[in-house]
C-alpha cells in the first residue's frame, strides 16, 4: 500500500506540474486562437477577416474548405518525402471540399489496402513491379495514375568530407582501396556497406559480391537508423558508406556525395543475383484504388494531375523536418509560393 | 497397574451387529489415492483383503489412506474419530458424503446405500441431512455473518425472508447476536466457528460432521466451544461425528471413541473403555497420560455387595467418573453405594479409588 | 588411485557424478569444436526452399477468405464502436467520466490524477492520437476479457483444461510481439482489426493467467464447505469461487490493460491509428522530442487507467464498503461529487467545442528533450562507442564465433547437455528439439547470431538488474526514487529511446543489446528487491546475531536464500530479451529480427520472415524451458491424505 500511494503522489505531482508549466507558456506566448490572415491570401479584403470569421473566409488561408465532394483516403510512405507529397495534395483537396485522412504505413502493406479500401492513393511509387502486376493487371484493383514528376535516385552514398578528403572515393573501383576505413565492430575485417531499412528495394549484397568488394553489408534496420548514421558521419568526420536515395530531406541538412557504380542498362539487374549494375532512376507514379477512382470525379482527376518535382519535395520535406514545422503548415508555404504548379492541377 | 476390574455389562456397544438401527453405519470402507485406485476400486467381490492392495498399491503406485474402516453412529450419539495427523480421519468423515469418493465399501445412512446415490440425490442429502464444520471454518469472506449462516438455505433455495429468519435464529443459539453485519474477518476465531457451527444447524440436518473445529483455537476458547458443542448436543439431539487429534476432547465429548492409526481402526469404545482397556501398546501410549479418575466411571471400580457393607454411605450412580466421587469418599470410611434405578448395583471402596488416582498419576 | 577415488566419490553421489560428467562432456566439446570449426555451419541461403513454400501460405489464406473476413469486420465494427463512444462523448465527457471514476474509486486525488492526465493528452496536442490508442485498445481488451476471463476460469477449475492451456501461454508469452505482425496483415490485411486482433493475443495471457490464478487460491476449505452443504459445481463457481476470485480477476484485468497499451503502440507498423504512429513518424525524421511527447503520452494512459483500474478492483470488493458510510444520507453526499464532475463533462458540449480539444494551451517536450538529447549525445558518443567496441570485441563477437562456426551437431549436442545439466531430461529434449527444428527451417546461422546476442543481452541484464536489485532491497529511499522511472520505463515505448541509443552507439549488434536492456532490467530489478526482501527476517535476525557483517548478510544469507528468485528473475530477463530481438534489428542486429521486419515489407521474403519468427519462439522456449527447470517450478502433484 505504501508503495502504491507514493507512486500516486508522484504521478499527480508529476501530471500538476505538467498542466502548469503547460498553462505558463501559453501565457507566455500566447498562440492565436483564431485563424489569421496570411500574405497570399486572395478572398476578401484583410480589414475584414476577423477571428472566427465566416468559414469561406478562411478556406484560401488555411488548408480547410467547405463542401462535400467526396472523400480520399491518402496513403504516406514512411518517409518525409512521402508526407510532403501527401500534405500538398492533401491541403489542396481540402480546400477544394474534399474530406482527406491519411495513414503511414510501410510500403507493401499499403497495397493491401486496395483491397480493403483501407487505401485510395499512393502517392509516390517506387518500383514494385510485382504488386503492379497483380493489383494493377490482375485483380485491376488499383490503376496507375502517372507519374507524379519526382525522379527517384537509390545508390551508394559517402559523406562530402570523405570525398574532400580521398577525392577518388567516389569511383567504385577505388572502393577496396578505402575498405579498412570503414571498418567497425560488425564488419569485422572488412569494411562496412551500411544496409538500409528492410522496407526498401535493395540488392546491395549481391552488387558487392559480384563487384568483387571487401565490403560486408550491415543492415541499419530502419531509415532513422541510417539517418543517424550519416548525420553522425557528417558531424564526428567519421567514414561512413551506405545505401541512400534522393528525394529525401536529409540531403536539404547535410551533403551527401554519390558513389559511381556501372551504369545502369536495361536488364542489367533482371537477376538479382547476377547484378553488378547501379540502380536504376525510377519514375516515381501515383497508384489509386480503381473503385474509388470510378467515383471520385474532381479529386480523382486533381489527383491523376498532380505533379511536381524532387526540388519541390524536398523543400516541403525540409521545413518539416528541419525547420519543426506541421506537414500542413509546411504545405501551405510552398502552395503560397507556387501557385503556379498547382493550380495547373485544380480540374 | 491398573485396579481395573470387569464391568459388569459388556458395553461393545458400537461393534457390527446391533439391533437397533444405526443412524450411519459403515462397512469395510477404503480410500486409495494415486494411480492404483482405479484397480482397486475394480476388484469385485467380498472385499479386498489388505496384503492385495498393498500388492496393487506397491505395483501402481499410491497410498492407503483409509484401510478396511467398519463402524456404526447411533441415533444422537456424539461419534469421536481420534487420530494423529495421517491417521486418514479426515479422509474418512469426506468419504462419509462422498466429498472424497471412497474406492471401496458400504455406507448406509439410516439404512439408504449412500455409495450408490445419485448426484442429485446426493446433493439432497448434502442439503437436507447432513451438515459438516470445518477446521478452518471455510467461510464465505465477501459476505456477512448473517449471508454466511443463510448460505445453505440459499442454496437449497429458500426464500430471502425465510432464510434470514432462519439464521437470525441461529444466530442468537450460538450466541452471536449483533454481530450479523459483520464480515467473517472482523470476528474472532472462536466467533468465526461458533458462525460455522451456526451454518451447519440452519439446515437443521440429521448429522452433523464436525471436522477438528476447534483444532485453530486457542486452549481456553476450545473450552467454551467444547462446552458449547455439549450444551448444543443436549439441547438439540443430533447426531455428531467429531474428528479430533486431542484425546482429551475426544474423552470429554464422545459417546464412543474410535481411534486411527495409518488408516487403520485401532479400536472403538466409550472413553473409559479405551482407557481401561487399550487394546494395545498403541493405544495404551495414547492413554497413559490421561488421568483415569477423570474418565472411568464408578462402574469399572466397583465391587458387587455383600450383606456386609454399610447400608449408609454415599449415593453415586454407575455413570459417574471417579473424580466426581472422590470429595464423597474422602469424608467417610463406609464404601460409596453405585445405585442405578434404584437398584443396587455395587459398592466402591475408598482403597480403590485411590488407588486408582495413584496408579494413573504417579507421583 | 586419484581417479579411481574420485570416481568413486561421484558414483556415491548422484549430483556430483553429473556434474562431473557435465565437465567431461564440455571439454570434449570444446575439443570437438576446435576439430570441426567451421564444417556443417549451414550458410544462410536466403532462397532456402522452405522460404518459397511457406510463401504458398498467402495464397492458401487468400483462398479462405469467406472464414477470415467477417472476423475482420466484426472486430473493425467493434473498434469502431469505441470510437463512435469516445468521439460522441468528445473530450469533456470523456475527462468527466474520468473524473468521476477517480472520485468513485480512489477518492480526491484519484480523480485529481485521472482529470490533469487526461488533460494533459490534449494539452499535449496529442488528444486525438490518444482517444484513437484509447479506442483500439478498450476494444482489443473486450474481446481479450470475453476470452480470456471464461479461459481462465475453466483453467483455474479444472486440471486438464489447465495442462491444455499452459503451453500455449508459455508460447505466447515468448512469442516477440513482431513475429506476430507478419500473420496479422496475412489473416486480416491492415488496419484497426489486425492490430486489435494482434493486440488481444499479445494482452490476453494475463488475464487467462491471474484468472486461473484467482480460482485456485480459493481456499478449497471453503469450496469443500459449500459442496458439503450441497452447492452444485454451479453455484460453487457463481456463490464462491468468483466472488472470491474477483480481485484476482480484477488484476488479471488491469494487467492486460497495461499489455495491451504497449502492444497497440507497435501495431501502428500494420497501420493502427493512434499514438503509436505519432512515435513511428516522429523515428522517421529522427525526431526524438517529438516521439518522447507520444510516449509521454503513452505512460500518462498507462498510469491512469492503471491506478483507475487497480483502485476499481479495491472498490468492488464488499469487504471494503464497512469502513464506508452507510447512511442514506452519507451516501448521497459521497455520490454528489462524482454526479456533479460527470454532469459537468456531459453537459460541456453545449457550451464548448467537445468534438476538438481546445488549443490556447499547448505545451511540448519536443524542443527541450531535443536539445538534451543532442548535447548527451555530442558529449558522449565518444566513451560511449568505445565501450560498445571494447564489449563487442571481447564478448559479444567471441560468443557469436562460436556458435556460428561450430558444426550444427556440435551445438545441438553442447545445448541439450546444458539442459540437462541444469534442468534435467525434459529441457534437454526440448532442447534438442527446438534446435534441430531451427536447422529445418533453414536458419541456423541467423539463429545463432541472434542466440549471441540474447545471452549477452541477458548476462548484461542480469549484472544490471541484481546489482539495482541489491541496492534497493536495501534501501527504501532508493525505491521511492526508482520506483516511478521503473514505471515508465516499462511502459515508454522502446522506440523512443532507441534514436538516442543508436547516436550513442552507432547502428550495431550492441544497440539492439542495450535497447533490450533498458527494457529488461525494470522486471529484474523489481524481482530480485521482492527475492531479496521476502528472505525471513529471523533467519538474518540470526545470522546477525551470529556476527554476521551487512557483506556476509547479502552473500551468505540473503542471495542464496532467494536463489529461486533470482532464477526467476534470469528466466524473465530472458524472454523479455528475446521479445526485444525485433525491435532491434530495426537498430542494426540484423539475423532473425531482420528477417522478420523483410517479410513484413517484402512479398518476396513472406517465407522467411514467417520462418524467422517461428525460430524466434523456437529459441525462446528452448531458453525459457531450461531456466524455468534451473528454476525448480516442476511441481509434482501429491495426493491428499487424510
Amino acid at each position: 500500500m505504501q508503495r502504491n500511494r507514493w507512486a500516486r503522489w508522484f504521478a499527480g505531482i508529476a501530471v500538476v506540474s505538467l498542466v502548469m508549466v503547460g498553462c505558463a507558456r501559453a501565457g507566455a506566448t500566447p498562440i492565436p486562437a483564431g485563424p489569421t490572415t496570411s500574405p497570399g491570401a486572395s478572398t476578401g479584403t484583410p480589414a475584414s477577416v476577423e477571428p472566427g470569421a465566416s468559414p469561406s473566409a478562411v478556406a484560401a488561408a488555411t488548408c480547410e474548405g467547405a463542401g462535400d465532394k467526396g472523400s480520399v483516403k491518402m496513403m504516406v510512405n514512411q518517409w518525409v518525402g512521402a508526407a510532403a507529397n501527401v500534405a500538398v495534395a492533401q491541403c489542396l483537396l481540402q480546400q477544394m471540399g474534399v474530406k482527406v485522412a491519411t495513414s503511414t504505413l510501410a510500403e507493401e502493406v499499403a497495397w493491401q489496402g486496395f483491397e480493403t479500401g483501407d487505401v485510395d492513393v499512393i502517392l509516390e511509387n517506387w518500383g514494385h513491379p510485382d504488386l503492379e502486376k497483380k493489383y494493377i493487371q490482375e485483380t485491376k484493383l488499383a490503376t496507375d495514375a502517372g507519374p507524379m514528376g519526382v525522379k527517384g535516385i537509390i545508390g551508394w552514398y559517402v559523406p562530402k568530407w570523405m570525398v574532400d578528403k580521398y577525392p577518388d572515393i567516389t569511383d567504385w573501383n577505388n572502393l577496396n582501396k578505402y575498405a579498412d576505413l570503414f571498418k567497425t565492430s560488425e564488419s569485422g575485417d572488412k569494411g562496412q556497406f551500411l544496409g538500409a531499412d528492410p522496407t526498401f528495394v535493395q540488392y546491395d549484397e549481391a552488387l558487392i559480391a559480384n563487384l568483387k568488394l571487401n565490403y560486408k553489408v550491415i543492415f541499419s534496420g530502419s531509415e532513422a537508423a541510417t539517418i543517424t548514421a550519416f548525420q553522425s558521419a557528417a558531424k564526428n568526420q567519421t567514414p561512413l558508406i551506405g545505401y541512400f536515395y534522393d528525394p529525401q530531406w536529409l540531403l536539404n541538412e547535410i551533403e551527401l556525395v554519390q558513389v559511381k557504380l556501372p551504369a545502369w542498362t536495361e536488364g542489367c539487374d533482371a537477376d538479382l543475383k547476377k547484378v553488378a549494375c547501379d540502380y536504376p532512376a525510377y519514375t516515381l507514379n501515383k497508384i489509386v484504388r480503381t473503385k474509388w477512382l470510378d467515383a471520385a470525379g474532381d479529386a480523382g482527376t486533381f489527383i491523376k494531375n498532380f505533379k511536381w518535382t524532387n526540388a519541390d519535395q524536398n523543400s516541403v520535406a525540409d521545413a518539416i523536418t528541419n525547420k519543426n514545422m506541421k506537414e500542413l503548415d509546411a504545405a501551405k508555404v510552398w502552395i503560397d509560393a507556387n501557385a503556379a504548379t498547382w493550380q495547373a492541377w485544380i480540374p | 497397574m491398573t485396579v481395573a476390574v470387569e464391568p459388569h455389562a459388556s458395553e461393545s456397544s458400537a461393534q457390527p451387529g446391533m439391533s437397533d438401527q444405526p443412524t450411519i453405519a459403515v462397512r469395510n470402507l477404503w480410500k486409495v489415492f494415486g494411480p492404483a485406485e482405479a484397480r482397486i476400486a475394480r476388484q469385485s467381490g467380498p472385499g479386498p483383503n489388505a496384503e492385495s492392495v498393498e500388492q496393487t498399491v506397491t505395483k501402481l503406485g499410491g497410498t492407503i489412506a483409509v484401510q478396511d474402516v467398519s463402524f456404526d453412529v447411533r441415533p444422537g450419539e456424539v461419534f469421536v474419530v481420534m487420530g494423529l495427523s495421517g491417521s486418514g480421519k479426515s479422509t474418512l468423515v469426506r468419504c462419509l458424503t462422498r466429498l472424497i469418493e471412497p474406492t471401496l465399501g458400504e455406507i448406509d445412512l439410516d439404512g439408504e446405500n449412500i455409495r450408490k446415490a445419485s448426484q442429485v440425490r446426493l446433493r439432497e442429502l448434502r442439503r437436507q441431512r447432513f451438515s459438516m464444520v470445518f477446521q478452518n471454518f471455510g467461510l464465505l469472506p465477501h459476505r456477512r455473518v448473517l449471508d454466511n449462516i443463510a448460505f445453505g438455505l440459499e442454496l437449497r433455495g429458500e426464500s430471502k425472508a425465510t432464510r434470514l429468519a432462519r439464521a437470525q435464529e441461529m444466530l442468537g443459539l450460538v450466541g452471536l447476536e449483533g454481530l450479523a453485519d459483520r464480515y467473517p474477518e472482523q470476528l474472532s476465531g472462536g466467533q468465526q466457528q461458533r458462525v460455522g457451527l451456526a451454518r451447519a444447524l440452519a439446515g437443521d440436518p440429521e448429522v452433523m460432521l464436525l471436522d477438528e473445529p476447534f483444532s485453530a483455537l486457542d486452549p481456553l476458547i476450545r473450552r467454551d466451544m467444547q462446552n458449547e458443542v455439549i450444551r448444543l448436543h443436549d439441547d438439540l439431539k443430533k447426531t455428531m461425528v467429531f474428528i479430533t487429534h486431542d484425546l482429551a476432547e475426544a474423552l470429554k465429548l464422545g459417546d464412543h471413541v474410535m481411534i486411527m492409526r495409518a488408516g487403520k481402526v485401532v479400536q472403538i469404545g466409550r472413553p473409559e473403555e479405551l482407557v481401561a482397556r487399550p487394546a494395545d501398546a498403541y493405544v495404551e501410549d495414547f492413554v497413559r497420560d490421561i488421568p483415569k479418575s477423570h474418565v472411568l466411571t464408578l462402574r469399572w471400580v466397583m465391587r458387587p455387595a455383600t450383606p456386609d457393607d454399610p447400608v449408609d454411605g454415599p449415593i453415586f450412580p454407575s455413570t459417574a467418573v471417579i473424580r466426581n466421587a472422590l470429595h464423597a469418599a474422602a469424608g467417610t470410611e463406609k464404601p460409596i453405594r453405585v445405585i442405578d434405578d434404584n437398584r443396587l448395583v455395587g459398592v466402591v471402596d475408598r482403597a480403590s479409588i485411590l488407588e486408582t488416582i495413584a496408579g494413573a498419576d504417579p507421583g | 588411485m586419484t581417479a579411481l577415488r574420485w570416481r568413486t566419490a561421484a558414483l556415491a553421489d548422484p549430483t556430483s557424478a553429473r556434474r562431473a560428467l557435465a565437465v567431461v562432456l564440455v571439454i570434449g566439446a570444446a575439443i570437438a569444436f576446435v576439430l570441426f570449426r567451421g564444417q556443417a555451419t549451414l550458410t544462410h541461403d536466403d532462397d532456402f526452399p522452405l522460404f518459397r513454400s511457406l510463401n504458398g501460405v498467402r495464397d492458401v489464406v487468400d483462398d479462405n477468405r469467406y472464414v477470415l473476413d467477417p472476423i475482420r469486420s466484426s472486430v473493425a465494427s467493434l473498434v469502431d464502436v469505441f470510437n463512435f463512444a469516445i468521439a460522441s462523448l468528445g473530450w469533456p465527457g470523456i475527462i468527466g467520466i474520468a473524473g468521476a471514476l477517480g472520485l468513485v474509486f480512489g477518492g480526491g486525488w484519484l480523480a485529481i490524477l485521472a482529470v490533469t492526465g487526461f488533460a494533459s493528452l490534449g494539452i499535449l496536442g496529442l488528444w486525438e492520437a490518444s482517444m484513437a490508442t484509447l479506442g483500439l485498445m478498450l476494444a482489443a481488451v473486450m474481446i481479450a476479457v470475453a476470452i480470456g476471463v471464461p479461459l481462465g476460469i475453466l483453467a483455474g477449475r479444472s486440471r486438464r483444461a489447465s495442462a491444455v492451456i499452459a503451453p500455449v501461454l508459455d508460447v505466447m508469452q515468448i512469442m516477440p510481439t513482431f513475429a506476430y505482425l507478419t500473420p496479422m496483415t496475412l489473416l486480416f490485411f491492415i488496419g484497426a482489426a489486425p492490430s486489435t486482433v494482434a493486440t488481444l493475443i499479445y494482452a490476453i495471457p494475463p488475464a487467462i493467467r491471474i484468472t486461473a490464478l484467482g480460482i485456485r487460491g480459493v481456499p478449497e476449505a471453503t469450496v469443500e464447505a459449500a459442496t458439503s452443504l450441497g452447492a452444485t459445481s454451479r453455484q460453487v463457481l457463481l456463490k464462491v469461487q468468483l466472488p472470491l476470485a474477483r480481485r484476482a480477476i480484477g488484476l488479471g484485468i488491469n494487467q492486460t490493460i497495461m499489455m495491451a497499451l504497449s502492444m497497440v503502440v507497435i501495431t501502428a507498423m500494420i497501420g493502427a491509428p493512434g499514438l503509436g504512429r505519432n512515435i513511428l513518424s516522429a523515428v522517421q525524421k529522427v525526431d526524438v522530442g517529438a516521439a518522447f511527447d507520444a510516449g509521454l503520452a503513452i505512460v500518462i494512459l498507462a498510469i491512469i487507467l492503471d491506478r483507475l483500474t487497480f483502485a476499481a478492483g479495491e472498490w468492488l470488493d464488499p469487504r471494503s464498503h464497512f469502513t464506508r458510510a452507510q447512511t442514506l444520507r452519507q451516501r448521497l453526499v459521497g455520490w454528489s461529487g462524482p454526479a456533479a464532475i460527470l454532469a459537468a463533462g456531459l453537459l460541456a458540449p453545449f457550451a464548448v467545442d467537445a468534438t476538438r480539444f481546445p488549443t490556447d494551451i499547448t505545451f511540448s517536450f519536443r524542443s527541450a528533450i531535443n536539445q538534451s538529447v543532442d548535447w548527451f549525445t555530442d558529449s558522449f558518443s565518444g566513451i560511449t562507442k568505445g565501450i560498445k567496441d571494447v564489449l563487442t570485441a571481447n564478448i559479444l563477437n567471441p560468443i557469436e564465433t562460436v556458435l556460428t562456426e561450430s558444426p550444427w551437431w556440435l551445438v545441438v549436442v553442447v545445448a541439450m547437455i546444458l539442459a540437462w545439466y541444469l534442468s534435467g531430461r525434459r529441457a534437454s529434449i526440448i532442447a534438442g528439439l527446438c534446435l534441430s527444428a531451427i536447422v529445418l527451417l533453414g536458419l541456423w546461422g541467423h539463429s545463432m547470431s541472434t542466440l549471441a546476442n540474447v545471452l549477452v543481452a541477458t548476462a548484461l541484464t542480469l549484472a544490471i538488474g541484481i546489482a539495482i536489485g541489491i541496492l534497493t532491497a536495501r534501501s527504501d529511499r532508493l525505491r521511492m526514487v526508482l520506483r516511478p522511472i521503473l514505471d515508465a520505463a516499462q511502459t515508454m515505448p522502446a522506440f523512443v529511446y532507441l534514436i538516442p541509443a543508436l547516436a550513442l552507439f552507432d547502428a550495431t549488434r550492441f544497440t539492439a543489446i542495450v535497447a533490450a536492456v533498458i527494457y529488461a532490467v525494470p522486471p529484474v530489478i523489481r524481482l530480485v528487491e521482492i527475492g531479496l526482501r521476502a528472505v525471513p527476517l529471523t533467519i538474518v535476525e540470526a545470522a546477525t546475531a551470529s556476527g554476521a557483517t551487512e557483506r556476509q548478510l547479502l552473500w551468505k544469507v540473503r542471495l542464496p536464500l532467494s536463489q529461486r528468485a533470482l532464477l526467476l528473475a534470469a528466466n524473465q530477463g530472458i524472454v523479455l530479451v528475446l521479445a526485444m530481438v525485433v525491435v532491434g534489428a530495426l537498430v542494426g542486429a540484423g539475423a532473425l529480427g531482420y528477417d522478420v521486419i523483410t517479410g513484413l515489407a517484402q512479398g518476396k521474403d513472406f517465407g522467411k520472415g514467417l520462418a524467422a519468427g517461428v525460430a524466434i519462439v523456437l529459441l525462446g522456449v528452448m531458453l525459457d524451458r531450461i531456466t524455468q527447470g534451473a528454476g525448480g517450478r516442476r511441481r509434482s502433484t501429491v495426493a491428499r491424505a487424510g
